[in-house]
């Protein structure tokens, strides 16, 4: 039968429990209902996991990656590159993948109907971009450094400043949302989504670094934020018992 | 520069309540046109555990077409036929009250690591404000109980009332519901990818 053949598959990796976040981390207190709390069931990857939606640069505009070209005039702000390179976790690229990135502009205010803070908005700025990787797994935005901004979870809580980022990668087992902050921001210490990866260096790895070899002179800084995806197992799967 | 292997990986963050204007600006929630003869509506509500709405959640879905193909370069069973403008992606946001939904097809088998045949599924992926992680189920089919029982993947949840959330229920006008629990009583299975 059709279905039958080429289903031994090679599944991803799942040694990745300590670089999540838990479901549940109470000083978030968006956690406190929406944590599942029974146990999850293993999902074994079968080609349902394996495969996931497939993009193309013919599906990206021109200026989708640059979120200051897209309206009449320039926005406000400290105009900056955003870029890096996404691997698996054994350093393979990968390639032709969707990064859709959104953010708040310069002053921490978003162009969203919920946001509330009363700081500017921009008209000549949406905060939303995407763009595909390359061969080598390369991606770069343009953009403005976006503002902190307050929040509701705790007595004078704010965010960090940071770039939320939506990646696809080769499969469903691979979709990953997550988000990217600056250097040495000063809020990061109270910050519950932030410290909700426990292991320390984990969480760095959701800093960009500064790069001055990528800044462009007379005309925007840069920063690095490389992004690394689970990796393949290296055999097709065994049979699983029946 | 070639990053070393055995990177570490780059750790899950919410996806927060502000992700609309960009995630769901366009319609992702027909897979399939309204008038396609096969169409099938899904719907449901998201609710968290003390069993209110959840309004900023985002519901993604992943599916075979009806022939069990995959529109993806490993699924090679070159002999199924792919359907043009068909992907097998879809994303809904929810509603003020939590609602979602998709027109789409009913996907058509596809195998397990052993080569048997999966009851047909839907993968889904759940993403919301407190959520510091998407939280991932199936969406199985009502009309397909034999094949439900047999499936090994349902019938590796050992609860079987936690088991039946993932089967989606019909409903008198034709549609299939399928209502996620993240929390409390009737919780939704959801699983480990
Ligand atoms: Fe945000």
């Amino acid at each position: 039968m059709a279905w039958q053949r080429s289903s031994r598959v090679a599944g991803y990796r799942r040694d990745d429990a300590e670089a999540h976040p838990p479901y549940l981390h109470p000083d978030y207190k968006g956690t406190r209902l929406r944590a599942p709390e029974r146990p999850l069931t293993i999902l074994p990857h079968t080609l349902s996991e394996i495969t996931g939606p497939v993009y193309g640069p013919g599906q990206m505009g021109p200026l989708d990656h640059d979120l200051t070209r897209q309206h009449g005039g320039e926005p406000l702000g400290e105009r900056i590159i955003v870029h890096g390179r996404v691997t698996d976790d054994d350093g393979r690229p990968v390639r032709n993948s969707l990064i859709e990135i959104w953010q708040a502009n310069a002053a921490g205010r978003y162009v969203h109907q919920g946001d509330r803070h009363p700081a500017p908005l921009d008209p000549n700025f949406s905060g939303a971009g995407r763009c595909i990787t390359d061969e080598e797994g390369h991606y770069r935005f343009v953009t403005v450094k976006p503002g902190a901004y307050p929040w509701g979870n705790h007595p004078n809580a704010w965010r960090p400043a940071h770039i939320h980022f939506s990646l696809f990668g080769p499969a469903f087992a691979t979709r990953l949302v997550t988000q990217m902050y600056f250097p040495g921001d000063p809020l990061f210490g109270q910050d519950p989504i932030f410290q909700s990866v426990r292991d320390p260096q984990a969480r760095e790895r959701l800093i960009s670094s500064f790069d001055l070899d990528a800044t462009e002179p007379e005309w925007a800084l840069a920063y690095r934020f490389d992004i690394v995806l689970r990796g393949r197992e290296a055999t097709p799967m065994k049979r699983t018992p029946k | 520069m070639t990053p070393d292997p055995g990177l570490g990986l780059t750790p899950s963050q919410t996806v927060g309540p502000f992700f609309h204007f960009a995630l769901t600006k366009e319609d992702w929630s027909r897979l399939v046109p309204l008038d396609h003869p096969q169409a099938i509506w899904i719907e449901g509500t998201v609710r968290d555990g003390a069993d209110d709405p959840v309004p900023d959640a985002m519901v993604e879905v992943w599916q075979a077409n009806a022939a069990g193909r995959y529109a993806h370069p490993e699924d090679r069973r070159e002999d199924l036929p792919l359907d043009k403008g068909f992907t097998g992606f879809g994303r809904c946001p929810t509603d003020a009250e939590g609602r979602y939904e998709f027109v789409t097809v009913k996907p058509g088998p596809v195998p397990d690591p052993n080569g048997e045949p999966q009851a047909p599924h839907i993968d889904v992926a759940v993403f919301a404000r407190g959520l510091l992680r998407q939280l991932v189920t199936r969406i199985y089919f009502p009309d397909e109980e034999e094949a439900n029982a047999a499936d090994p993947i349902l019938t590796s949840i050992g609860d079987r009332d936690l088991r039946r959330t993932l089967v989606a229920r019909g409903s008198p006008e034709g549609h299939l519901h399928f209502d996620i629990k993240l929390q409390g009583e009737n919780q939704t299975a959801f699983f480990e990818v």
